[in-house]
Parts: C-alpha cells; structure tokens; sequence
C-alpha cells in the first residue's frame, strides 16, 4: 500500500513536470499554429545550459535557473519564432514540420557539438532534504517540482484572462489579420509566446533531468509526453491539458512499478507516453475538413518518358561502370546510398506528391528488414513480401489516425518509430537487445547475386524501376488525384473522393517502398541491427529529402547520396560532427518553404545550359565517370548520378525561394549530411 | 433500398422514386459557440428549377451549403436528400448519390492543370481503383470545358487563371459526376456582363435537364433573371420565400436588404444592384461583425 503511495506521488510529480511542458506547447500552437516538435529538444538543450552554468561554470544554483529560464531561454524562443517560424502558421502543415523537425536536429546538433558525449549529472534542488510525510520521504525537489507546476497553471490563467496581452493572445487565436485591425501586435504577441513556451520547456527540462539524466534523447522525446498531454485539451484547453499530463505521469509511474522486470512487458514502460498517446488519439473526434484555398505547390513537371528511360539507362550504365573499380568498403557506402534512395523514393510518394508527414520511414525499413530476415527466402517473392508486410504495418499506422489529418498522423507516426525503436526492435523475437540478424543475399529467379559490385548494381536496377513507377503512377490518374487530394481535401470530398482509405492506402505504399528498401539493404549488409533503424534516423532522412527536393526522382537519388555521405563526414571530421546536423536543419529550413529542393536548381540549371550551349552539351552527355582511387571513385559516382538524375527529371519551374540557391553553392556541396546519430 | 435504388439511378431525370422534393432542409440549425449561424432553416429545391439563396453578408448563405454537402454538422435539424435522411452521410457519400458543389473561396487544385482538375472529378466519380485504368472520357472531358466556356485555358494551370474562370471549373468539375443537385456558392463573381449573361442561359440548360440547382448569389440581375424560387436568409433565418417576383416586392427584404422598410418608396429602390461584395464564411464567428465588411 506504502508503495501504491509512493508510485501515486512519483506519477504526481512527473506528472507535474509533464503539464508544465505541455502547457508551453499548448501556448505556441494555439497563438501561433505551429506545433513545434522540436519543444522537447529546446528543454533538453537548455537543461545542457543549465548544468554549464551551474555545475561547468559553478554559478550558484538559482543565478543559473534565473539565467536560464528567464534571459535564455526566452531570447530562443524570441530568436526562433520570429526568424525562423515567422509565418508558418499559415502554411501547409507538412512546411511546419518539416521546419520544427529541422529546429529539432539544429538543437540535437548544436548540444552535441558544444558538449560532446561525456558523463554529467544534475543534482536535484536541495538535494538530500526530503519530509516525511504518511510514512514515506518526498523530498524537496519534488515538493518545488509540483509547486512549480501550479505557479505556472494559475500564471498562465491569469496571463491569459487578467492581463491585455493575454487577451491579445487569445485574440490572435481566432484572428490575426483581425487583431492587427484594431491596432494588436501578432507578431510581438507570437514572439512572446514562444519566448514563454520555450522557458516552459527549459523549466521542465531543468525540473526533469535529476532523474531523467542529462541524456541528448531522453529529453528530446519528452516532446511526445507533452504532445500526448496537450492533445487531450485538443491543443488548446490548458486545464485538461493538466489533466492529461497527470494521467500520463501516474500511469508511467504504476507501469515502472507493477509492469514485471521480465519479457515484452517489461520494455513497455520505455514506451508509456508513445502508447498513452496512440491511445488518445484513437478517442479524437472527427476532424473537419478544412476550407480555404490552397494556392497550388509548383512542382517539377514529369520528365517525357524517353528522357526518363534514357537517364535511368545512363545510371545504370555509370552504377555498373564505376561499381567494378570500387573497394568493398565503398560499395557497401554506394548500396547504402541506393537504400538511401529507395526510401526518399517513398517520401516522393508520400510527401512530395501527398502532401503528408511521416516520421517514421526509416522504422518501415527495419521492417521490412525484419521481414525479410524473418520470412527468410532470399528471392523475388521474399522482397515482396517483406514489403507488404511493411506496407501493412504502415496501413496499421495511418489506421488509428485515418479521421485525423496532417498533424496528427505526421505525431502518431513518431510514436509509433520511439515504440519499435524502444521496445519491438529489441525483442528476443526480433534483433535483439543490442543484437543482430544475418540476412542473405537476393536470389533473382535462381540466379544468386554473390558479388557485392553485382549486388549494388541489383540495387540501382530496383531504384530505377521503383523510380519510373512513380513516374507513370504521378502521370496516371492516381497521381492527379494524390495530387488533388493534396490540394483541396475539402473539394475531393465533396467530388465524392473517400479520403480516409484512399490516404491508408497512399500511406502503406509508401511504407511499403521503404520495407523493400529495407529488405535490400538487409541483403546488401548480411547482418543488420537494431541500432540502424533508430527514429531519428527519419529525421535527418526527411530534413535531407526536402533539401534535395522530395518532389523528383532526380532528388531522392541526390538525397540518397547525401544521407550516406552524413556519417562518413561525421567520421572523417570527428570535431564538427555536430555542426553538420546543423548544416542540413540550416538547409532544410530556408528550402522547407519550396518542396523542390536543390534538385529543382539543378533542373534550372541544366535548362539554362541547354539553352545557352544546346547541341555541344548534348554530344557530350553521358560524360562517363572515370573510374579512380576508393573515395575519388566515389565522388565521381555521386556525380554521375547527380548528373544521371538531375536530367533524368529534366524540367523547369518556376517559383523556388529566390534566395534558395544562394545557401546551396552546388551539388558538390550538398552531401554535408547524414544519418545516424553520431557518436551518440 | 439502396442497391436497386442506385441501379436506376441513371435515370433519376425522368423517374420520380420518391414524391417529395429531391433536396429538403428542414430546422436545420447551426450554432458556433453562442452565435447562431443558421435558424430552423426549412427549404427545398427541385428538380428542373433554380433555386435562389440570397441574404446578407454573414447571413448563413455558405453555412447552409456547408450543411447540406457535409461539411459542416449542424446542431439540430435534417437534411434529406431523395427522401433519406443524409445528415450524418460522409461528404464523399453524398456526392456519390448525386449532389455536386462549388466554393465560394475557391478550391480548385491549383496544381493541376484546367483540364486535369476536371479528368480528377471524372475519375473520382470513376471510383479510385477504375482510376488504374487509362482513362477513355478526353473527348468528354474537352466537350465539358466548352460547354461551360473555359476550353481555351484548359492547359492552363488552376492558380493562375482568373478568379471568374476558376468558378466555371468548379463547375465543370462538378458536372464531370453529372450530379442530380448543384450547390453554386457566388457563381458569377468574377465574371463580366456578356460572360454572366451566358452563364445565366448555361444554368436554365442545366435545370432543364432535370438537375435541381441550388444558388447562393449577390449578383440580383442574375438571381432575378435565372430563379425559379428564391428564399431571403438574414440572420441565419428565412425571412422570405417565393418567386422573383414577390422577392422584389417582399417589404421584410427590402428592410434586410437596405435597411429601409418604406413600402411607398420600395419599388423605387428594387433589390437590382445590390454590392456583390463576398461574404466570409461563417467559420470564424467574429467575421461577421469585424471583416465581412
């Protein structure tokens, strides 16, 4: 009984932590309507911040809080709404989070840089007081933790209903334009909010990391515990939005109680706020569709069909050129760049013909690794069915949220990464805690592919079909009506279009095209982990889609490249592996708002050349790669299929962010990215 | 019922399958918050006539339309569709049985192309998995755009054509799933004299074909020249029914109208040339007071 005690006040108290970070999230969305994913990393960064001022630096304890909470933190906030999130409010949802997700890698990268991995600890508020109370000690931390926690519930109640600002707050809710009317500040009001929200997060960080630990990751998912909190006050009711944090921290609290130490359960309370968040998600009521123009996305125009067809050729001409004169070591970097591909291929699908978020793509391709692995018949029929089997898996997901639009499904997806991330991946019946599996190599109709250069040359085969695939799906009927849906939902329903299977179906497939890259991959490697699907690795996969341009063939081929290049960059330069996250996120925010990517560049680019030079470039391309020395070979290889592809969707738009090519000198530059987590 | 019933469906213009009327709304309320969008709404439209829904800015007008193509659920009352209830039918189902509608804030696909934007409609009302198969309806297609008169845009793409010529898209992206009902949500604004003059004839075509077409209009030459039946919404309410005829006459709209009730001088001040301004939609309740005007 003493313990059900304990573990009710313990659940209070994380409880309390929870709501004070979910009421900072609440703020920024309903005054700005930018869900800022990246709310839990800020927490994190500033709890780093935090423990360099007063541990690092040895400030006294409450000059650190001070600094922290109020100058910092604030001037974050401040730095980030009005020069980052200025504006997205209005934008589609999958813009918002592809800037947030970017702000989220920029806050990992910029922690990880300045404090490299090393151990670090926080000590709580007056650590070792403690007061008995009904025959069990609560100690101080605790007593300030939930103190805090109703400091900021009635502040931010009579913030929001006593003061002016508040009202202008709320006010700019319903109405910005109309607030501006009648002589409000929505600009100020949003920065203030942001300010405000990204102290909360701080707070919650700071309150947090004594038992959470000063951990890149732990924190940076309290985004989801948050998000699972305020989700229950629709994102806008802060008192039920406490109510959930509370229901969230006593149900975490009894699963790391009573859940056994043993089997699948005991991997749950790794998992609680994911699942605790499916499961309100699953309660949300309808969603209405949303009326109101939305100006249509200029989008790379398909390329004719002869050019596709002759491009794809030069590909895997070059592929198989180039893949003889490599190492084993660069083949497998090359093969991974094909993976790579296959899955911004699926993002092409999903997000740049669909218009939807999801943050789970590289999960789908540990799925379909495993599938593979477990179906264990390396041919044909075995790819396809670790494909559809990853493909069902993402129905599974779209599933739950299929009344819920945009936002949600882009979070739901989240969820679901950190739970197969955290808890399925790492079971006996799947890699293992820590474990890996042997895969073994593609057969095609009884022919086995042994060598490694055969392999990857297998690989490119299977991004060009997949490719051209998508090509004449987006030509098709089915691509006008992705592509409509994308549009108006609102007019497709009333064209008589049933959205809700139809955004399942888009969904799955493009889970299923990652499974199949996954499979791929599996084979490419022989033995795979856990530990290379992690859910941040889709991240960095959607941040380095939109850069390249997630709406062409051309810029899943260029992302695939850079995506592989991330890690061995990182490797190469150990000092600045931080800085490179940052790079992308840089990147990816000032492109995020033109879909189009580099890739675009490079179509206007080759089309300027055409004009210019016309007939003389034309005889000299396919310009064959040199084979050369291991990584000159592979910069070459990188080229050709830059080259290869940017023609391959050859194609002109108009619009791009007039700025957009000022931060991307060239393709050359481009593959400053990754993967992985580095040295994490 | 329902299975036989959509076998003749094709041949809803000559068979009367139910005695009513095709579209009938009946005490539909709306309430957002404590405003009242829509009041014990009661009216119909028919077969074979153009109906008029015409009213003040924020009167209700797109609100009801809202309601009636399942948008928008309202608070209380019924919307019965060929005698069933469809109130609580998913939008894209009531399409399918046979109602179409265009957006009085435009909501053509503006990526696609003019003639894309109707071959969608076509293969939406194909159904999704006939979408696989190349599609034999170009003629058709084409045909459509003439008839509505925008054939000369139709390699155009949707966000960059004008405002008035995206309205007749809409509609010929409606009529791609020949639908029995017509919702027009301020069809004309946009268009010229000789261009609204046209489309006025396109619409008695359109109704005499059998479909029943519902409007919501400001432009009153139009609405007085093209309407069968005409209800006056103020307020959310009907305050008047009839044809255009009494409409004019009708002294309760004069008052909402131009907030003059004088009878001596109405027919001095006839209800002709009313500002077409747009009104918003109801979706934010402060609209009305604060931007619609």
């Amino acid at each position: 009984m003493s313990s059900f005690l304990a573990f009710t006040i313990f659940g209070l108290v994380s409880g309390a932590a929870y709501a004070i970070a979910a009421s900072g999230l609440v703020l920024t969305y309903s005054t700005t309507r930018v869900f800022n994913i990246a709310h839990g990393a800020l927490g994190m960064l500033l709890s780093f911040v935090f423990w360099d001022f007063s541990v690092r630096q040895g400030m006294p304890t409450l000059l650190a809080l001070f600094l922290v909470l109020f100058v910092v933190a604030p001037a974050i906030g401040w730095f980030l709404q009005r020069f980052v999130a200025r504006g997205l409010g209005d934008a589609p949802v999958s813009v918002s989070l592809v800037v947030t997700v970017a702000i989220l890698v920029a806050t990992l990268g910029l922690a990880q840089q300045v404090w490299p991995p090393e151990a670090r600890s926080v000590q709580p508020f007056f650590a070792g007081t403690s007061y008995e109370m009904f025959g069990f000690f609560i100690t101080a931390h605790q007593i300030i933790t939930i103190v805090l926690s109703l400091v900021v519930a009635v502040g931010l109640y009579v913030l929001l209903n006593r003061t002016r600002i508040g009202t202008a707050m709320r006010a700019s809710v319903d109405n910005p334009e109309l607030l501006k009317l009648f002589g409000g500040q929505p600009e100020r009001v949003a920065a203030l909010s942001w300010a405000i929200g990204t102290s909360l997060a701080a707070l919650a960080g700071v309150l947090l990391v004594s038992t959470v630990g000063l951990d890149y990751f732990a924190l940076l998912l309290l985004v989801i515990n948050a998000f699972a909190a305020a989700i229950l006050g629709r994102l806008q009711n802060l008192p039920l939005t406490f109510v959930g944090a509370m229901a969230l921290g006593l149900v975490t609290s009894y699963a790391s109680g009573y859940l056994p130490t043993d089997g699948l359960l005991n991997s749950v309370r790794n998992v609680v706020p994911a699942l605790f968040l499916f499961a309100v998600i699953v309660l949300m009521p309808q969603a209405q569709l949303r009326i109101g123009q939305v100006k249509g996305i200029v989008s790379a125009p398909l390329p004719s069909p002869f050019k596709a067809l002759s491009w794809s050729g030069a590909l895997l001409l070059g592929v198989a050129l180039v893949a003889g004169a490599l190492s084993e070591a660069n083949l497998l970097l090359v093969g991974t760049a094909a993976t790579y591909a296959i899955v911004m291929l699926s993002l092409v699908l999903l997000t740049g013909y669909g218009g939807h978020v999801s943050l789970a793509q590289i999960t789908f391709v540990g799925v379909g690794a495993l599938a593979y692995i477990k179906i264990d018949s390396p041919n044909l029929v075995g790819l396809l069915l670790a494909g559809l089997v990853a493909a069902g898996v993402g129905a599974l997901v779209a599933l739950p949220v299929i009344r819920l639009t945009g936002l949600y499904l882009a979070l739901a997806t989240l969820a679901f990464a950190v739970i197969m991330d955290r808890m399925i991946f790492q079971a006996d019946f799947a890699f293992g805690f820590n474990g890996s599996l042997s895969a073994e190599r593609l057969s095609i109709l009884g022919y086995q592919v042994d060598s490694t250069a055969g392999y990857v040359w297998v690989m490119a085969v299977f991004f060009v079909l997949m490719g051209l695939a998508l090509l004449v799906v987006r030509a098709g009927p089915l691509g006008r009506m992705l592509v409509a849906l994308r549009d108006s939902p609102a007019a497709c329903g009333t064209l008589g279009l049933d959205q809700r299977w139809f955004r399942v179906g888009l969904f799955a497939a493009s889970a299923g095209m990652a499974g199949i890259a996954g499979a791929l991959y599996a084979g490419l490697r022989g033995t795979v982990g856990a530990a290379e699907f992690q859910f941040f690795g889709s991240f960095t996969l959607l941040l380095l889609a939109v850069v390249f341009g997630v709406t062409s063939v051309t810029g899943a081929a260029l992302g695939g490249v850079g995506l592989m290049m991330l890690p061995v960059l990182q490797a190469d330069y150990p000092g600045i592996a931080g800085l490179f996250f940052v790079v992308i996120a840089v990147g990816a925010i000032l492109l995020a708002r033109d879909p189009n990517g580099l890739a675009n560049q490079l179509f206007r680019l080759g089309r300027l050349l055409d004009r210019r030079f016309g007939n003389r470039i034309r005889e000299r391309i396919p310009v064959l790669p040199v084979p050369g020395g291991s990584l000159g070979g592979m910069r070459e290889q990188a080229r050709a299929e830059h080259d290869a592809n940017a023609a391959a969707d050859q194609s002109l738009t108009t619009v791009g962010l007039g700025g957009g090519a000022a931060t991307t000198p060239g393709p050359d530059q481009g593959p400053a990215e990754n993967k992985e987590p580095a040295g994490v | 019922m329902s299975s036989l019933a959509e076998t003749f469906a094709g041949s809803h213009r000559a068979s009367g399958r139910h005695d009513g009327p095709l579209l009938e709304v009946d005490h539909v309320v709306v309430q957002f918050g404590g405003v009242t969008a829509v009041n014990e709404a009661c009216f119909t439209a028919d077969p074979g006539t153009v109906t008029g829904l015409i009213g003040p800015n924020g009167a209700g007008k797109t609100t009801c339309f809202n309601v009636i193509s399942g948008l928008q659920k309202p608070t209380r009352g019924t919307v019965r569709f060929q005698g069933k209830d469809v109130s609580s039918t998913p939008v894209h189902r009531r399409s399918k049985r046979g109602m179409g509608r265009t957006f009085q804030r435009l909501e053509a696909f503006g990526s696609l192309s003019v003639r894309d934007n109707v071959k969608v409609a076509a293969d939406i009302h194909r159904g999704v998995l006939k979408g696989f198969l190349p599609g034999g309806h170009g003629k058709n297609i084409d045909a459509l755009l003439e008839r509505v008169g925008i054939a000369a845009y139709a390699d155009e793409r949707a966000d960059s054509i004008p405002t008035g010529t995206a309205r007749l898209l809409e509609l010929a992206r409606c009529l791609a799933g020949d639908p029995k009902l017509l919702l027009l949500d301020e069809p004309s604004s946009g268009l010229d004299e000789t261009e609204t003059d046209a489309f006025g004839d396109l619409l008695r075509d359109l109704a005499a074909e059998g479909r029943a077409i519902l409007m919501v209009e400001h432009d009153m030459d139009l609405v007085m020249a093209v309407c069968d039946v005409i209800h006056v919404l103020d307020f959310g309410s009907i305050i008047a029914s009839g044809d255009p005829a009494t409409i004019r006459r009708d002294p309760a709209v004069q008052k909402a109208y131009l907030g003059y009730s004088d009878e001596a001088d109405a027919d001095a001040h006839t209800v002709t040339d009313l500002p077409a301004v747009s009104d918003d939609t109801m979706v934010i309740p402060a609209a009305r007071e604060g931007v619609g005007s």
